[in-house]
């Protein structure tokens, strides 16, 4: 057998499980890590220039992909800056494998150069984690970390690696295990048939059903199967901000998504419903807006892979759990085989009333009150011009809910997003790994002058890898999303919202060798990101100047029932 | 309502502490831990006492479900079972009366005196807790140096077992 060093085992076990790029950066503990990846090429590595930017980046690509993104990073401040992405795949379910180097075992405990508790810092934002404590055992650890971080309920896992474990001299045979078995760990890999029975009788005998997708139908790679049921009984379906996409966005069927932000018709849509069959949907506070007064004539079917995710917040009435795809292709042969279907008048008053919903909200804003550019205009441009075929990886703020209200997503795992975390900083960096696995694709990083600013260091990164993605932001020269609670809660008080001394983003991307580009007026919108989009081998800054006093809209009502909303800065539901 | 849960857990190095965490991650209460190896080297068990309503102890079977190193996870609570918890108490036994008195109750609840100096006696009692509790009540007389208590173990009654 070959020998190798714990180091070279690394990289071997990375090149192993089929990785292309991991994401980086070098420090004291990982020198002998960075040594091994220098002098071999199956694996490359993306250096980074913030941590932070490394976990985002690998995040992106398992979003896009379904497969494991990996990072790497050195103890201490490099492991520390990582946390805030580990945190963000962790909170929306990514398949991630973070390596961390720790200070030499002799030195653990004493307070070393760069040492921190790593195993528990991450502790409570990972699926697991593990410490390298013999350097014969890194194939398997690893092989386990991907096992773990891919199945089941996927989400990162951490595996810290002492330096003397990757001492160049210190050799090993090296196998790498096709299969890891942990007793302690078996995810699911089907649902239960009669429950699944009895879920498809009680949806069968809805007179108002919904379908309820979430992430899980995403990650889960179930896209096609859910087409298929709503295709099948037309089912009016709505979709978590997780979720876009899973049904095309022009899809009649679509609702578009629910909750805090929902479109009126698929928020008034869940109140009314009568049958919610829930998908890979946590039912979290931003979807069920006051769990005591949530859809109160619903009864509730649960499909999610996670049993802890059932009942947790929203009580179902038949739970199942099971991996989205496993259960909707069971679901499915039992709607094809069953003679009995949704009664089809009800179907058809159910539908006419939601006509009459969407009808009467329906997506709209108003553009006469103001001389810029209204925030949702650009998005909708931005539909236009890629024909919902891009990838949207954006940032945290209005931008982001206006890009998920107006993008009509054509395909599931291309909106890219940090859902449950929030994580300002997100959207460059994942766009940046999007674009470098999938370099033909049109991908957008729409941000706001704020978010941008959290992880703009890596325009110069985009420069090191020529990686050509678009940034659209969306600068209403103010932290747009806390200012609009400051308005509606705080008599708009803007404390600390506003971003006074912003920099000239156009300069910036062109200090960087990117292209940067001004638009103020909607005239100009249209050809000016057609310009960018058609420059294919360019980054460019689109700073697009929109109206700072816009609000997003519909806005639940906190703690109210799903119905209750503004539905604009006067009027509510 | 209180509920006993007993956990096989990986004897791994930072496995104790992942249980630890979760509680005080997801806001669980924890009334009494207690934790040692089994006959299998390889793992340990664990016993949580908690207190909380069906809903919560649901969530807190089902995330100890979640966490890797955890291999079987029972609510005793919901079936025949036995509890016993051990304590040992030192108290100020400085005078006839009060040894008198001291001795009389532990005998009554079947405690034995372990340790005595001219001024104190270790009481030693085992049993479920709240006997514990009424022993403590019952010497209200007494004045109490010390309590140390192992918090709870908990075992099935009749043949279910909790192994691999
Ligand atoms: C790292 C981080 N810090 C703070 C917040 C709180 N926060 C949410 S949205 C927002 C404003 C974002 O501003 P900008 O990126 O300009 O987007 P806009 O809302 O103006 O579109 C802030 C501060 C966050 N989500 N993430
Ligand atoms: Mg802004």
């Amino acid at each position: 057998m070959e020998l190798l060093s714990g180091a070279e085992m690394v990289v071997r076990a990375l090149k192993d499980e089929g990785v292309e790029y991991i994401y980086g950066y070098p420090g004291g503990s990982v020198l002998h890590l960075y040594d091994a990846l220098f002098q071999q090429e199956d694996v490359q590595h993306v250096l980074v220039r913030h941590e932070q930017a490394a976990t985002h980046m690998a995040d992106a690509y398992a979003r896009a992909t379904g497969k494991a993104g990996v990072a790497l990073v050195t103890s201490g401040p490099g492991a520390t800056n990582a946390i805030t992405g580990i945190a963000t795949a962790y909170t929306d379910s990514i398949p991630m494998v973070v390596i961390t180097g720790q200070v030499m075992s002799h030195l653990i405990g004493e307070d070393a150069f760069q040492e921190t508790d790593m195993l528990g810092i991450s502790r409570p934002v990972v699926k697991h984690n593990f410490s390298v404590q013999r350097a014969e055992d890194i194939p398997t650890i690893i092989r386990k970390a991907f096992h773990i971080a891919q199945t089941g309920r996927p989400g990162p896992v951490v595996v810290d690696i002492p330096k003397d474990m990757t001492t160049p001299t210190d050799r090993f045979p090296y196998e790498y295990p096709k299969n890891v078995k942990m007793r302690s760990y078996n995810p699911i890999n089907r649902g239960h048939a009669g429950q699944i029975k009895k879920a498809m009788d009680l949806f069968l005998s809805a007179k108002r059903p919904v379908i309820l997708a979430g992430g899980g139908v995403v990650i889960g790679q179930a896209s096609e199967e859910l087409r298929e049921l709503i295709n099948l009984t037309n089912v009016p379906t709505t979709n978590t901000l997780m979720a876009l996409g899973a049904l095309a966005g022009r899809d009649r069927h679509n609702l578009g998504m629910l909750g805090m932000h929902g479109s009126y018709e698929a928020n008034m849509a869940m109140h009314h419903a009568d049958v919610i069959l829930n998908i890979g949907a946590r039912f979290d506070d931003r979807v069920t807006n006051g769990t005591d007064k949530f859809c109160p004539t619903a009864k509730i079917i649960h499909v999610d892979i996670d049993p802890a995710s059932i009942s947790k917040t929203i009580r179902a009435d038949i739970p199942i759990v099971g991996p989205a795809k496993i259960v909707l292709d069971e679901m499915l042969s039992i709607v094809k085989a069953s003679t009995k279907q949704l009664d089809a008048e009800s179907l058809k008053s159910w539908w006419e009333q939601i006509e009459e919903w969407r009808g009467r909200h329906g997506g709209r804003y108003r553009t006469d009150d103001s001389e810029l550019m209204k925030p949702q205009q650009v998005i909708e441009m931005l539909d236009t011009i890629t024909n919902g075929d891009a990838y949207v990886c954006s940032d945290v703020g209005q931008h982001q809910m206006y890009a998920a209200q107006y993008y009509k997503f054509n395909h599931p795992n291309r909106w890219i997003n940090s859902g449950g975390l929030g994580t300002m900083g997100f959207g460059l960096p994942a766009a940046m790994g999007v674009k470098m696995n999938f370099p033909d694709a049109d991908v957008a990083c729409v941000t706001g002058e704020g978010s941008i600013q959290m992880n703009i260091q890596e325009l110069s990164t985009c420069s090191q890898y020529d990686i050509p993605v678009k940034i659209i932001c969306l600068n209403n020269q103010s932290l747009g999303m806390v200012r609009q609670w400051q308005d509606m809660n705080y008599e708009s008080r803007h404390s600390q919202s506003y971003m006074k001394s912003l920099p000239d983003f156009v300069k910036l991307a062109e200090s960087y060798g990117h292209v940067g580009m001004k638009v103020d007026k909607y005239a100009d919108l249209e050809g000016a990101m057609r310009e960018a989009f058609a420059m294919k081998d360019r980054l460019v800054f689109m700073d697009i100047a929109v109206d700072p006093f816009e609000h997003v809209y519909p806005m639940q009502v906190p703690r109210g029932s799903m119905r209750d909303m503004w539905l604009s800065k006067t009027e509510r539901t | 309502m209180r509920h006993i849960i007993s956990v096989l857990l990986e004897n791994e190095p930072g496995a104790l502490s992942r249980v630890v965490g979760l509680f005080s991650q997801r806001n669980f209460n924890i009334e009494s831990l207690t934790v040692a190896p089994t006959d299998d080297e390889t793992l340990s068990r664990l016993t949580v006492t908690t207190i909380g309503d069906d809903r919560v102890v649901e969530q807190i079977t089902k995330q100890l479900n979640k966490l890797i190193d955890v291999v079987k996870v029972v609510d005793l609570t919901e079936g025949e079972h036995i509890e016993r918890e051990l304590m040992m108490i030192k108290l100020k036994a400085n005078n006839g009366t009060v040894r008198a008195e001291i001795k009389r109750t532990a005998d009554i609840f079947r405690g034995q005196i372990i340790d005595a100096t001219q001024n104190t006696f270790t009481v030693q009692m085992v049993g479920s807790s709240s006997k514990l509790d009424a022993f403590i009540e019952a010497l209200s007389g007494a004045s109490i140096l010390e309590v140390v208590r192992s918090g709870v173990s908990g075992i099935a009654r009749g043949e279910k077992v909790l192994s691999l």
